[in-house]
């Protein structure tokens, strides 16, 4: 039964969080509802029998909640306040199934509104459209949970002072919002992806997270050929995650991995996406980083990646998503495509243009070319400058080894 | 629902002359005419401004700024929108907002 509720609650509580923000305008109302009525399904269903159509109970449960909430709080008040609960419309329960008005949409850009700081994005998706507790949030992005709470309050009464909005933006609006609900996805699947060893389970769980409101902005989006674009990128990376790290939880480079251990079914279908969406003939960056990631998913051996291709891609890339991170990318696929020299020169210049001062990659990424090329003491320095400003403790033992070897 | 907004008009600390001219006039009119704008203008330079305390009962003044910046409100303006996106749209046409900077707060809400 747990495991049952777990997974109804997976797929029901951003549609009903949505509903009852959508009918009282009211977010923590509509939150302690829906866990008011998944509460009463741990209690009722072991007894009654589940549902016919469990998500529908659990809205129709946590809307009668919050309609006695609200009408006490009215008597409370000596006045009926006004809420768009009480005026007549349709009640979607007495539709077919199909027919329920799905409000997740308005809701996840409510939450990525530009307007609120990308914390506070991140936080809110993983709340209110998720269903992750605060804790849990708190956990996976290492603050304190008073943090994280203080964050959640702020934002919400942001939203709510301000007038920000519920609903899906005006056409003229569109592309750059929706461009922020795709950044605010793709974060939580990097922050799910890059993590390892000791938190990887809690983090690994927001790559998930992500995947689940990518399918869910594919299915109600269904004509934004980014949004498919997206999920099909993160299907393919998320489908190497058996093979990145080894026994000891170091990471594993993309040409060591064993490729027989990549999710394969998952390959398929991020690939399906892809061909599907790329026949449109819109091109964006996250169709083409898929289309990157495609290239080595295909892969059966990494001799066999098509270095050319992916160079052309990140050709594509830094045209359509400029920045200093995709022109150290493509310098890494132009050297393998075109030789070691070609690659470093790209690095020297980002080298000397400053732009990512601080950024382990970019003197790990030289040192690599450099140690190709046989110039081995600019190499160990290099390596050096790497291990003394990278981040996790899985990135500097692959460093370290890598220095180890040219000792 | 209509919400009431404050819009901070910030110069980017440069002479307070109006660097937009006529924009401005076109731009209150605009508003006002939509019924957005209810009341707002341009206010002297800090440091003709007079901060004033009140400490044991007893009023103190200072001649200036209550604060040292190097940007400075040159104007205000009280606006009345059905939701935050509209309050951006008006605040971005703002001619200001291209040469300084406009930072909208709505009203006190409990």
């Amino acid at each position: 039964m747990r495991e049952l509720l777990a997974a109804v609650y997976a797929e029901e509580w951003g549609r009903i969080v949505a509903t009852l923000i959508r009918s009282t305008g009211d977010w923590d109302l509509a939150e302690e509802c829906a866990q008011d009525a998944f509460a009463q399904a741990l209690v009722r269903w072991p007894v009654d029998g589940v549902p016919r159509r469990p998500g529908a109970w659990l809205t129709t449960t946590a809307r009668n909640r919050a309609l006695d909430r609200l009408r006490r709080d009215a008597v409370e008040a000596g006045k009926l306040r006004e809420v768009a609960m009480s005026t007549p419309e349709p009640d979607p329960w007495d539709e077919e199934p199909d027919a329920v008005p799905d409000d997740r949409l308005q809701l996840i850009f409510t939450c990525c509104h530009p307007a609120l700081s990308l914390d506070a994005r991140v936080a809110l998706t993983l709340r209110s459209l998720a269903g992750l507790s605060t804790a849990e949030i708190a956990r996976a992005f290492l603050v304190p949970e008073r943090t994280m709470a203080q964050r959640l309050v702020r934002a919400k009464n942001k939203i709510r002072r301000s007038a920000i909005p519920f609903r899906v933006p005006p056409a003229h609006l569109l592309p750059e919002r929706l461009e922020a609900v795709l950044a605010v996805v793709y974060l939580l699947f990097n922050e799910g992806y890059a993590a390892t060893a000791g938190e990887v389970l809690i983090r690994g769980g927001l790559s998930a997270e992500a995947i689940r409101l990518g399918r869910v902005l594919a299915a109600l989006m269904p004509d934004e050929p980014e949004v498919h674009g997206l999920l099909a990128l993160m299907l393919l990376h998320e489908a190497r995650r058996p093979a990145r790290l080894d026994a000891g939880g170091d990471l594993v480079p993309l040409e060591e991995q064993d490729r027989t251990a990549w999710d394969h079914p998952r390959i398929e279908e991020g690939l399906a996406i892809l061909d599907r969406v790329l026949r449109r003939r819109r091109a964006g960056r996250y169709q083409v980083q898929a289309a990157i990631a495609a290239c080595h998913a295909s892969a059966r051996r990494a001799e066999e990646t098509d270095w050319p291709q992916i160079s052309l891609l990140y050709g594509q890339l830094t045209r359509l998503a400029p920045g200093p991170v995709v022109e150290l990318n493509r310098a890494v696929a132009v050297a393998m495509a075109d030789g070691p020299a070609a690659g470093l020169a790209l690095v020297d210049a980002l080298r000397d243009d400053g732009h990512l001062t601080g950024y382990h990659l970019l003197p790990a990424t030289r040192a690599d070319l450099l140690r190709r090329l046989g110039r081995r003491e600019e190499a160990v320095v290099a390596y050096r400058e790497a291990l003394s400003i990278v981040g996790t403790d899985a990135e500097r033992r692959y460093l370290a080894r890598r220095l180890g070897e040219l000792a | 629902m209509v919400v009431k907004y404050l819009m901070l008009v910030v110069a980017d600390g440069k002479p307070s002359e109006d660097p937009t001219g006529d924009d401005i006039v076109a731009w209150v009119t605009e508003m006002d005419n939509r019924g957005i704008r209810l009341f707002g203008n341009r206010v002297v330079s800090p440091d003709e401004a007079t901060t004033v305390q009140v400490r044991d009962g007893e009023v103190l003044l200072t001649d200036g700024p209550y604060a040292e910046t190097r940007e400075q409100m040159a104007g205000f303006d009280i606006i009345e929108c059905g939701d935050l996106d509209q309050a951006i749209e008006v605040a971005a046409r703002h001619p200001m907002a291209r040469h300084g900077r406009i930072e909208v707060r709505p009203f006190w809400r409990e």
